[in-house]
């Protein structure tokens, strides 16, 4: 793996507290990783040490093989893009874009070529004698992100780009921002709290919490496989539904037990052998539980029908089992009023089996 | 059918209680109430005008609220130019230009530094930058006549005592608390990503201050240029006591001419010398209210 940035160690703390905790990651060439967490999980105060607007209590960063931890940001080859923007209100978009370069001293015609090139790349040609204040929040955000653009760098980093869009903009911008990606083949950093962004555009997804990277890995890993609680409880909408129960080996067959049913695990593959008694966690995604639809020698459990969401192409039932509310996705077609009685199935090779006292993945 | 279209016909238009009419009698208490705090306030100027444009004979007969009966300059072009202070004899003139000449460099300077180091509270917070702004802060409560001694000998020290520039330097320091503290809250208040883009962008201290905290600061450039201009202008302590005769600012020839004890009290031309003094701060409040009770605004609001 050719990697473009990596981090080793980094630590940084706000008087007592502890923000980041000895983190390290490597980011390989032209990868688009995701920092994924809750507001407070440190994602942004990484991004702003790698930018180096923040500086570190220990460790170090490297970006193509250089130390740039000490670095001004001009020198690291980073372009980054804000939130709000942050664009200069009072230069026009063309200014706001060759900023850096003047500042830099470049010479004219070039800056010229590279602003000419980022505004046909981003489609903001017509803006470019227009000031920030006359542009939508979409043409707002693609002026910010020809300013990293122009400047030829080496590693993009995006600060919650999308989140001051309404969801139909932001939808847009997701898909070209990763249709820009694939054209450029820069490293992107991109941090969010959007964990529809984060599987969508990542190539990885780092998911944090209180400075710790939980898990690093391809979004189809990290929603299928979560390496503990906290990650599987964080992707998906709605949360995945965790029932607690035991393992219980009957003549060599392990077994699921929750409240007075039993769930064969044979279609589970354990990463460790299942020993009985032991206090696990059952996770199940919505999408993973057949409604009325077992197959012959399915577990059948009985729930009753709460509240019922339907959402288009989807249709998302709130069911009540055992005490518990869990929810459930199906084909939007199917309807079920309150209170319906019905038989729930579960697809036990998609779930996720965790220690209760660890909270690690089995 | 026609029931329903006489029923939807009947929802459509404003529902509910008309608004209050203009004249309620709650509002005629305010109107009545502000009125009389306007005339209040307005009615020392007009007897000022007035009584400027009346001649002494008029004056003696004692009514201070009638209009002249015949309107006279010439108490306004003695009051400019020939009334008698001390051994001059050339008016508010020359104490006019004295104080154009301490304000206009004093209002510059002070702005000047007061913004930079706004910026730099803001933005370039070092080891003990709150520590500094709190004791910077704190000068601003230390009555001035504590502090009129020492700043007499440090001046003396620099060799700056008695002259101008010695003045315009002792503005500038008082004017600092104030002006930073406004600077300060202006730039804080901006988005902090700006100021990070700017970084990205390869700008260092001065570069992101010229090119994108100043043409920001346009606003709070102004309240500070009223609140300086006004302020200094007004001075009469500090150009009583740092100045010599020859510098002194147009309030302290004002209380000269006013205070002089020789010869007839000539309250036209007091009064006409009182309203040019007071000339340059009531324009400036009147052409820039509006950024005045903002700059304020600005300055309450955060501390």
């Amino acid at each position: 793996m050719n990697t473009s940035v990596s981090i080793k160690n980094l630590s940084l703390d706000f008087g007592a507290v502890s923000v980041l905790k000895a983190l390290d990651l490597d980011i390989a060439d032209g990868e688009f990783l995701v920092l994924l967490g809750s507001s407070g999980c440190g994602k942004s105060t990484l991004l702003n040490c790698i930018a180096g607007l923040l500086e570190p209590t220990g460790g170090q960063i490297f970006i193509k093989g250089r130390n740039v931890t000490w670095l001004e940001p001009k020198d690291r080859g980073i372009g980054m893009v804000f939130q709000s923007y942050a664009l200069y209100p009072q230069m026009t978009v063309e200014k706001n874009l060759s900023f850096g370069l003047r500042i830099a001293g470049m010479p004219k015609p070039e800056i010229e070529k590279r602003v000419a090139r980022a505004a046909e790349i981003l489609q903001i040609g017509p803006l470019l004698k227009r000031k920030p204040a006359e542009l939508s929040g979409g043409q707002r955000q693609r002026v910010a992100i020809g300013r990293a653009l122009v400047r030829d760098v080496d590693v993009f980093l995006f600060d919650e780009p999308l989140s001051n869009l309404d969801a139909k903009l932001r939808a847009e911008l997701r898909v070209e921002l990763k249709r820009l990606h694939q054209s450029l083949k820069n490293t992107m950093i991109y941090v969010t709290h959007d964990q529809i962004e984060a599987l969508t555009l990542a190539d990885r997804i780092a998911i944090m919490k209180n400075g710790v990277i939980q898990q690093l890995d391809t979004p189809d890993v990290i929603y299928h496989a979560p390496k503990n609680l906290f990650v599987a409880g964080f992707i998906g909408s709605p949360s995945m539904n965790f029932l607690k129960g035991e393992i219980i080996v009957e003549e060599g067959r392990p077994f699921f037990q929750t409240g007075g049913a039993r769930l064969p695990l044979d279609g589970y593959r354990a990463s460790e052998t299942l020993a009985s008694g032991r206090a696990v966690v059952l996770g199940v995604r919505p999408e993973h539980i057949r409604v009325n639809e077992e197959r012959d020698g399915d577990p059948v459990r009985e729930a009753v029908v709460d509240i019922e969401e339907p959402m288009g192409a989807d249709n998302l039932l709130w069911l009540k089992l055992d005490g518990h509310v869990i929810s459930v996705r199906v084909n939007g077609a199917r309807r079920f009023a309150a209170g319906t009685p019905v038989r729930l199935s579960f697809d036990m090779s998609m779930a996720s089996l965790f220690d209760a006292a660890t909270e690690l993945r089995i | 059918m026609a029931e329903a279209a006489i029923h939807t016909s009947a929802l459509q238009g404003p529902q509910g209680r008309r608004p209050k009419s203009l004249l309620s009698p709650r509002r005629i208490v305010i109107y009545g109430l502000l009125l009389v705090a306007a005339f209040y306030y307005i009615l020392p100027l007009y007897v000022m005008i007035v009584t400027s444009l009346k001649g002494m004979p008029e004056i003696r007969l004692g009514n201070i609220f009638s209009p002249p009966v015949e309107v006279t300059f010439e108490p306004w072009v003695k009051a400019w130019s020939q009334a008698c202070t001390g051994l001059n004899c050339d008016g508010l003139s020359r104490g006019f230009w004295n104080t154009v000449i301490i304000t206009v460099p004093s209002v510059l300077v002070s702005i000047a530094v007061a913004s930079v180091n706004g910026y730099a509270l803001s933005n370039w917070r070092f080891r003990g930058s709150d520590l500094f702004f709190t004791i910077l802060i704190i000068g601003a409560f230390i009555p001035y006549q504590v502090m009129l001694y020492p700043m007499v000998i440090i001046l003396r020290t620099m060799g700056l005592y008695g002259s101008l520039s010695g003045l315009i330097v002792v503005h500038t320091v008082f004017g600092m608390p104030i002006l930073t503290l406004l600077f300060r809250n202006y730039f804080t208040a901006l988005p902090a990503e700006l100021f990070k883009a700017a970084r990205v962008d390869g700008a260092g201290f001065w570069g992101i201050y010229f090119h994108i905290m100043l043409p920001m600061a346009v606003p709070i450039m102004v309240v500070a240029m009223i609140l300086q201009v006004t302020g200094i202008w007004n001075d009469f302590l500090f150009g009583v006591v740092f100045t010599k005769p020859d510098y002194y600012p147009m309030t302290v020839q004002l209380n000269n001419i006013v205070n002089s004890v020789q010869g007839v009290k000539e309250y036209n031309v007091n009064m006409a010398a009182t309203i040019l003094t007071g000339a340059v701060p009531l324009a400036v409040y009147f052409l820039s209210g509006r950024y005045f009770v903002r700059g304020i605004a600005a300055g309450a609001v955060k501390g």
